[in-house]
């Protein structure tokens, strides 16, 4: 059957089952390659957060909320084929895909979605320091024991991080019987928004602000951790280590692939349409930039596939637009090209500052500027700026300014 | 709770203690000689000690020091490997190595280092001017002022080696006891009586292997020790595979008199590593990460390849070395020759292991102390290296466990069984690279904690609560 599909999508998260919907209930040929046993990503366990708001008007828990967009894509005629790992893709396009049954086998559609989500940094990535005890987990491996596996991997853990997943993270323990001692945040305040940023104080955990973790301790458990906070360093007893956020797409297929990668965002580059730099692929979801909630990557997910079946009918303009470049202070900008023409996928231009902002960003060419606004934000909060409307030629610059 | 390996009964030939690199090759070849081997290991699993982490060169000896045992030991070694590996099923990248000077000092120092390679009958080294290294190693930094080229410097992966060496042993009639460390002894004159918390065992030769505990060994069994271990940890960066095109060699600096210095290499699982650093510590068995050192080691490693800057570290480890007082390995005998300490084997065992052990077969009275089996058994280990077939690209494999580094199920469940399946998630890591990717588990945590329940007899956090 997948030897047949028109539209092969890598992944069965919410932007790939989201698009596998609208592509399917179009009338056209679509699989899933999901690499896990069950299709739904990472709400398959986050068990306790408020999912499916935008998608089916109520809070769901995460499982029942992939669950159902599971049976929404399969409803549509989409086939979901799990335990199936895309091993690499190539020009053609050739997606090449390896299973139990078959070893590696090779399916040839006329369009792909990379919809393969995003992972968060590991403590290597941190460069923390110490011994490498077990007990020292992202939260998308605790939950995974949490809510998988019916497993409580230790008792009284720090949480370093503060954006929202931090807060997934802690009631996740909390839930399961386990207290954390501290959440730690290296910067001045919380990442999140209010109010999830109130929840530690609520429920009685302390946050260490412009707090670093410097060493883990411990054998084959942990034992503690070394904290740093402007010259002090002191110890804090803890028999595990939470290390939420700072996601990073999870493009391991785009790396050694012919697509053009960002390294701004890690992620494949993109034009407003969701195409990567092989008009043949297409991307949607966390593998575009790191973590959104899974209603903005399924909203991504159904834009993106419209814009694949105008792609099947020739109905999209040429590409590849001109590139968007960022001026200082700025970390990223989605979609990196805009190839101009009517009703984009992307209605918005994303960007991410590396630092806190104050002052007028605007989206110029030249002296001109083509959209801009006036803004005071905090370091890894969500920036926009609307879409320009035409095609820009390369050049055009993202910058900040003072106000005026 | 997965049973305890048994504990070797009987009058045995000869018994090693410590299962690093050093002590399953050393297994190994005393079981091909035909003697009643078993080797003793005080961790849960093999491997553990200073074998754990090291740069995975297979070293030609080039720049070891002329007419040392080393040298001897390293040559003998690296001509064993590349004689036995294919039988062995172990990975071979022959890299090679260039020895780049970065300053007029260093190259200054070239001609005696490429007449000291000759010397150690290394003589397939090529100078290489400026130009020369650029077109050898074209993302190098243009700051390199010359160097020169040693083609046999090559590639291993270091724990599928000497897994394979001791699988030889035990299909020869080798016996392995994990978790049992020796804590004491005696020799009769004619054979030796030595205790472990789980048992006494009785043999006519010991093989002191213990690495970076071999000097507490000797005085455990004899009283004193000829050597003294001074720890040397070196600490590692590693970057993700995207990375590892960067390096067509194995990139070294001009050594100087405590290390080889930096260097920059690809592994044969596709990743690039830096390091090792060369640290004095006094501590045995805890190697500390240091985030200073680790951003020094990345900061240095784009110095060296300059596009290295633009990707990411995906992990980090350290290992010590069993460094001594002295230059060269300290192997002696004692007892009448009924024990064999093998000490000091610093910062070329993987290389020389294979060769350390014909030489301590050769003290042993090999060939000829035993009757050795008229036809040898070759069981091969997993492939782990890219460029050879991996497994998750035959039929039959049950899905892929580990995403990042590709390992499946089939190869979990295999890595887990037989006497010589994973006790540890660091075995089993060591066997199958589970977890140890981009994510560092991010993705499999849940399922290798399925997949090991019951399985370790150190249970994996999150398999056991
Ligand atoms: C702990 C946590 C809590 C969260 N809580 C909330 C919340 O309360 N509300 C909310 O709205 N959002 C929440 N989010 C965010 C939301 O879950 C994600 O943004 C959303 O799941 C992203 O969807 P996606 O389809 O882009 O990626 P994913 O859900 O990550 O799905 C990607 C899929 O691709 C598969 N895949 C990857 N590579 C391959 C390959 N090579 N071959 C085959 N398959 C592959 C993966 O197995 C995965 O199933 C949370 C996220 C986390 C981590
Ligand atoms: C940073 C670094 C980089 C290196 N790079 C390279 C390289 O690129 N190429 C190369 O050839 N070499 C390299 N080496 C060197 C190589 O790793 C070592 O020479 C080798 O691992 C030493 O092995 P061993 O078996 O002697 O010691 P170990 O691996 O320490 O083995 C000794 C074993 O004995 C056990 N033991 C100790 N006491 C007892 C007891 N009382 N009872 C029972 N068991 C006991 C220990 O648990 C341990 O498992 C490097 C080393 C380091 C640290």
């Amino acid at each position: 059957m997948a030897e047949g599909a028109e539209i092969a999508i890598i992944g069965a998260g919410p932007a790939g089952l989201a698009a596998a919907e609208v592509l399917a209930r179009a009338g056209r040929r679509v699989v899933v390659l999901e690499r896990e046993a069950e299709a739904g990503g990472i709400p398959r366990h986050c068990a306790h957060s408020p999912y499916g708001l935008r998608e089916f008007a109520r809070p769901m828990l995460g499982p029942a909320y992939a669950r159902a967009l599971v049976a929404r894509a399969r409803a549509a005629g989409a086939e979901i084929r799990t335990a199936t790992t895309v091993s690499a893709i190539r020009p053609g396009p050739e997606v090449e895909i390896t299973s139990d049954a078959e070893g590696v086998g090779r399916i040839a559609p006329r369009l792909v979605l990379i919809a393969t989500g995003a992972r968060e940094t590991s403590r290597a990535g941190r460069l923390i320091g110490g011994t490498k005890p077990g007990g020292v987990m992202n939260t998308g491996a605790l939950q995974g024991l949490l809510h998988l596996n019916h497993r409580r991997p230790f008792a009284r853990p720090v949480i370093v991080g503060s954006e929202l997943v931090a807060f997934s993270a802690l009631l996740s323990c909390l839930g399961a019987g386990m207290r954390p001692v501290a959440m730690i945040e290296a910067g001045t305040r919380p990442t999140a928004r209010w109010p999830a940023a109130l929840l530690p104080r609520a429920l009685g955990v302390p946050v260490l602000l412009g707090t670093e973790i410097v060493a883990i301790e411990g054998g084959a458990r942990v034992s503690g951790v070394v904290l740093r906070r402007g010259g002090d360093e002191w110890r804090l007893d803890a028999d595990g280590v939470v290390l939420s956020g700072r996601f990073r797409p999870e493009a391991a297929l785009i790396a050694p692939a012919h697509l053009v990668r960002d390294p701004a965002t890690g992620g494949p580059e993109i034009d407003e349409f969701g195409r990567c730099s092989d008009p043949a692929f297409f991307a949607a979801g966390n593998v575009l930039r790191g973590i959104e909630t899974a209603g903005a990557c399924w909203a991504e997910g159904r834009g993106i596939a419209q814009a694949m079946l105008r792609a099947l009918a020739g109905g999209l303009p040429a590409g590849p637009g001109g590139r968007i470049a960022l001026g200082p202070g700025l970390g990223w900008v989605v979609p990196q090209r805009i190839a101009g023409g009517a009703a984009p996928a992307l209605p918005v231009l994303q960007l991410r500052a590396a630092g806190a902002l104050r002052g007028r960003l605007a989206l110029g060419a030249g002296a001109r500027e083509i959209a801009g606004r006036s803004l005071a934000a905090l370091p890894e909060r969500r920036l926009i700026l609307p879409l320009p409307p035409a095609a820009l030629a390369d050049g055009a610059e993202v910058r900040l300014g003072p106000e005026g | 709770m997965h049973p305890a390996d048994p504990l070797p009964q009987g009058d045995l030939d000869a018994l090693v203690i410590g299962a690093g690199v050093v002590g399953c090759a050393i297994a190994r070849r005393l079981a091909l000689e035909g003697a009643r081997v078993a080797i003793l290991e005080r961790g849960a699993d093999i491997l553990d000690g200073a074998s754990k982490g090291n740069s995975a060169i297979l070293h030609t000896g080039f720049d070891a020091p002329t007419g040392s045992l080393e040298l001897a030991c390293i040559r003998a070694g690296h001509a064993e490997y590349l004689e036995i590996r294919e039988r062995l099923g172990l990975p071979l990248d022959r890299a090679g190595a260039l020895v780049i000077a970065w300053t007029e000092a260093e190259a200054a120092a070239l001609p005696a280092l490429m007449a000291q390679a000759r010397a150690n009958g290394v003589g397939d080294i090529e100078p290489l001017d400026a130009a020369d290294l650029r077109a050898a190693e074209p993302a190098l930094s243009h700051r390199a002022v010359a160097g020169f080229r040693v083609p046999g410097e090559s590639l291993i992966d270091p724990w599928s080696a000497p897994l394979a060496y001791l699988a030889q042993a035990l299909a020869h009639g080798a016996t392995l006891a994990r978790g049992t460390e020796v804590t004491g002894g005696a020799f009769d004159g004619a054979r030796w009586r030595i205790e472990t918390p789980r048992g006494a065992l009785r043999a006519r030769r010991v093989v002191n292997a213990a690495g970076l505990h071999g000097d507490r060994v000797d005085r455990l069994l004899l009283g004193e020790a000829g050597f003294a271990i001074r720890p040397r940890k070196g600490q590692f960066v590693v970057f993700d595979k995207p990375a590892a095109a960067l390096a067509r060699h194995i990139l070294l600096p001009v050594p100087n008199e405590i290390t080889k210095g930096v260097v920059v290499c690809r592994t044969v699982w596709g990743n690039l590593l830096v390091g090792p650093t060369a640290e004095e510590q006094t501590d045995r068995d805890r190697a500390d990460l240091v985030p200073a050192t680790l951003a020094a080691l990345a900061a240095r490693g784009a110095e060296i390849l300059p596009a290295l800057g633009g990707h990411a570290v995906t992990a980090s480890y350290a290992g010590l070395r069993p460094a001594t007082e002295r230059k060269d390995y300290v192997i002696t005998t004692a007892a009448g020759g009924s024990y064999l300490s093998v000490g000091g084997i610093r910062s070329t065992g993987l290389s020389a292991a294979l060769g350390i052990a014909a030489h301590v077969a050769g003290l042993c009275g090999a060939p000829g102390a035993w009757a050795a089996p008229a036809e040898l058994r070759w069981p091969r280990v997993a492939n782990l290296a890219e460029g050879a077939p991996r497994d998750w690209q035959a039929p039959g494999h049950g899905g892929i466990v580990c995403h990042c580094e590709q390992v499946t199920r089939r190869e979990i469940l295999g890595a887990l069984d037989g006497p010589l399946g994973a006790q540890s998630l660091a075995g089993l890591k060591r066997r199958t690279r589970a977890t140890m990717g981009r994510c560092q588990g991010f993705y499999c945590t849940a399922a290798i904690a399925r997949l090991t329940e019951g399985r370790l007899a150190q249970p994996m956090v999150g398999a056991d609560g």
